[in-house]
């Protein structure tokens, strides 16, 4: 394939990282906020891949279905956090958490 | 002599075991604790006295350890006797005993009988140490210790405010004269490298020539110490407040022992006073106009005790005056025989005020004479002596020295002679004044019960020898006995008369005496036989009543001279400036954390940020070290 040169593919994997921060930052319901913290997961695992490809190795994409996995597992039990929440509190805002003020 | 350093050890002992176990003792225990230490005191002075003077010796060192030894300053506590000393400790240790017999039927009805004689019995040991020390700052100890007892005692009853007040007035204003005190004793360190009283003695007119600055201001320094114990001009403000204390304290500090320390002061360092002639004269001038300005204060008093407490202040003037013309041993004299009659008069006093249930006021008094007999014959005993009624009392003797050699001594003059006689008039009218509105009239306070015997013994004692303690020292026209000079005679210089008066000793004898008896006379007239006469007087003469009324308006112009000011000076910094930087450190501390605690909102996204915050933080500072 063409070589492109590895620091453009790790600023990818950067800006969509901020990109994910910055969203679970601003966003204040939470499922947003959840689907922000999915978007810097795989914004870390590309740059596995990233790395994985530069050293021509396979380890790179067997991390990313590690991470991949965590995700998943991550994301049920975030799931079931949120319902809980919402059960408590009645919405989805996330600043109506704030019990632990003070 | 060996016993020497039993006699203050003994009243020290009886008020340390006061303190410490008084309060489980009974009445009883206590009273023989208190008076019997001091009287223990006093038979010991006896035996060291006979000793001393059979063994006839000029002095006896009893050195008992050494105090201080630190840059060149060597002070021991050791105690010099010598026949001033001794002449001192005899009136400190009978006089405090019979007032301590006194107190125990005067306080039995008191909470704080432990405490008071715990407070005596210190002060009985604080004064034997200030006669009986070898070296300055022994006597400074003693000094300072007589003065906390007197602030002790005065307020004794310390719950009512004004007594506190009478006793922190008396503190601080002694305190000024102690002040000028030290300030002599660190001059005259600087100038012998010893404070030894002896080694000064010898050494001062080596090192300095008459009339010259050193010797003046020390002398004059150490006359400001006296000046403040003794409440002589201008620190004699204390001394009339002092009243508020008990009867027995009055008697003891107020009139026969701590208020002559001063008299004692001088009559120790005379040779730096002899130095400084200068000095003597201003002794004398102090206590000539003490002596009038007491005296006149006390013609308008109708406080009882405070009647008596001028007339302590006028006395010692008595005593000033005979110190600054040279008459040394006459000084001391006056001293023995004013602490027999004073404490006789204060006893008295205080028996009346007793029997009439805590009344003060002399005008509310009268007709006691047939009611309280015994109070009466040894009150008029004893104000007899005070006046200075001629031959038979024992004032007579040592007043009229004092008077004879105001005017014929080397160093008097006609002036001090003229204020010691219109003293001895005015003496004569108040004393008479005293006697007949409270002992004669019509009885406006009705008698509570008489005193019982452990009152009217000290008192019939005293009155013995208010009459014959004069006989130790007559005068050349009536038989030249003279035991006590003779007895004083190795410790102080002895005055020499001018040229060609010892005749007239006799023109002035006569003078004193018809001048003491017209006092009586006036006193009768205007008090006993028309009292509207003395009425109609005070009507006419209000300021000047009023003014003599309040000791001369001293007390007035200390306020507005040092208290005004003082206060004034407080209120400024009265939020302490000090205070605000300490106060700034809080206030920022508070500010920072109302700034901060905006943060602790509980709301997730603030703490990720927070998180987001610190790795920036972190990699940046990453970048830049590396």
């Amino acid at each position: 394939m063409n070589s492109i040169p590895i620091e453009h593919a790790l600023l990818l994997s950067g800006i969509l990282f901020m990109l994910g921060l910055i969203g679970v930052l601003i966003r204040r319901n939470i499922i947003f906020m959840l689907v922000s913290v999915e978007i810097m997961l795989n914004a870390s695992g590309l740059a596995f891949i990233i790395a994985g490809s530069k050293w021509s190795q396979p380890d790179g994409q067997v991390m990313f279905i590690f991470i991949l996995a965590m995700a998943a597992a991550e994301v049920s039990v975030g799931l079931a956090l949120i319902l809980q929440i919402y059960y408590q509190l009645k919405t989805l805002d996330s600043d109506a958490a704030n019990k632990l003020n003070g | 002599m060996n016993l020497l350093w039993l006699i203050p050890t003994l009243p020290f002992l009886g008020a340390f075991i006061l303190v410490l176990f008084g309060s489980r003792f009974s009445r009883l225990v206590n009273s023989f604790i208190g008076a019997g230490s001091v009287g223990l005191a006093a038979l010991i002075t006896l035996f060291v006295g006979f000793d001393f003077l059979s063994a006839s010796i000029n002095a006896y060192q009893y050195v008992a350890w050494q105090w201080l030894d630190v840059a060149g300053l060597s002070a021991a506590f050791a105690f010099h006797l010598d026949a001033l000393s001794l002449v001192f400790i005899f009136v400190i240790t009978f006089v405090g005993f019979l007032i301590h017999v006194y107190s125990i039927e005067f306080m039995k009805d008191d909470e704080g009988f432990a405490r008071f004689f715990a407070y005596l019995n210190l002060f009985v040991c604080s004064m034997l140490i200030l006669v009986l020390a070898d070296n300055l700052v022994l006597m400074y100890l003693g000094w300072e210790g007589v003065g906390l007892c007197s602030y002790l005692l005065i307020g004794f009853w310390y719950s009512e405010e004004k007594n506190g007040y009478a006793a922190r007035k008396a503190f601080i204003v002694t305190r000024v004269g102690d002040t000028a005190l030290a300030i002599g004793l660190f001059m005259l360190f600087q100038a012998f490298n010893t404070l030894n009283i002896q080694d000064i003695a010898t050494q001062a007119p080596q090192l300095w020539t008459v009339g010259t600055n050193p010797p003046l201001i020390i002398a004059l320094l150490l006359l400001g110490g006296a000046v403040g114990k003794s409440a002589q001009l201008p620190l004699q403000t204390w001394l009339p407040d002092a009243m508020a204390g008990p009867s027995p304290v009055s008697a003891l500090i107020h009139a026969a022992t701590m208020v002559t320390a001063g008299v004692y002061l001088i009559a120790r360092t005379h040779v730096i006073f002899e130095l400084a002639p200068v000095a003597l004269i201003v002794v004398g001038t102090i206590g000539a106009t003490t002596l009038l300005l007491a005296g006149f204060a006390a013609l308008t008093q109708y406080d009882l005790k405070r009647v008596l407490a001028y007339s302590t202040i006028s006395q010692i003037g008595y005593m000033f005056l005979a110190l600054g013309v040279g008459a040394w041993s006459a000084a001391i004299f006056h001293f023995m025989i004013h602490a027999f009659f004073k404490a006789l008069l204060f006893l008295a006093a205080g028996a009346v005020i007793m029997a009439l249930h805590h009344e003060h006021d002399m005008f509310k008094m009268g007709g006691l004479k047939s009611k309280l007999p015994v109070i009466y014959w040894t009150f008029l005993i004893g104000a007899a002596s005070l006046a200075a009624l001629p031959f038979i009392t024992a004032g007579f003797y040592s007043k009229d020295q004092i008077l004879w050699l105001a005017w014929a001594g080397e160093n008097g003059n006609i002036w001090f002679f003229l204020a010691a006689l219109l003293g001895a008039f005015i003496t004569s009218v108040y004393t008479f004044r005293m006697l007949f509105i409270v002992f004669f009239g019509e009885e406006k306070t009705h008698v509570n019960h008489a005193p019982g015997k452990l009152i009217s013994t000290p008192l019939i004692v005293l009155a013995v020898l208010s009459l014959v303690g004069g006989f130790v020292e007559l005068p050349h026209t009536l038989g030249h006995f003279t035991l006590f000079s003779d007895l004083l005679n190795p410790v102080l210089p002895s005055v020499s008369l001018k040229q060609d008066v010892e005749s007239l000793e006799w023109i002035m004898q006569a003078i004193a005496a018809v001048v003491a008896l017209s006092g009586v006379y006036i006193a009768y007239v205007f008090y006993l036989k028309s009292p509207e006469l003395s009425d109609k007087i005070k009507e006419s003469g209000k300021t000047l009543h009023q003014f003599w009324f309040s000791g001369w308006g001293f007390d007035r112009l200390y306020d507005a001279l040092f208290v005004r000011p003082f206060v004034f000076l407080a209120n400024i910094n009265k939020n302490d400036v000090v205070d605000k930087m300490y106060e700034g450190v809080v206030t920022m501390a508070i500010g920072f954390n109302r700034l901060f605690v905006f943060t602790q909102n509980g709301i997730l996204r603030w703490y990720l940020m927070g998180i987001v915050i610190g790795g920036i933080v972190i990699l940046t500072i990453g970048l830049i070290i590396s």
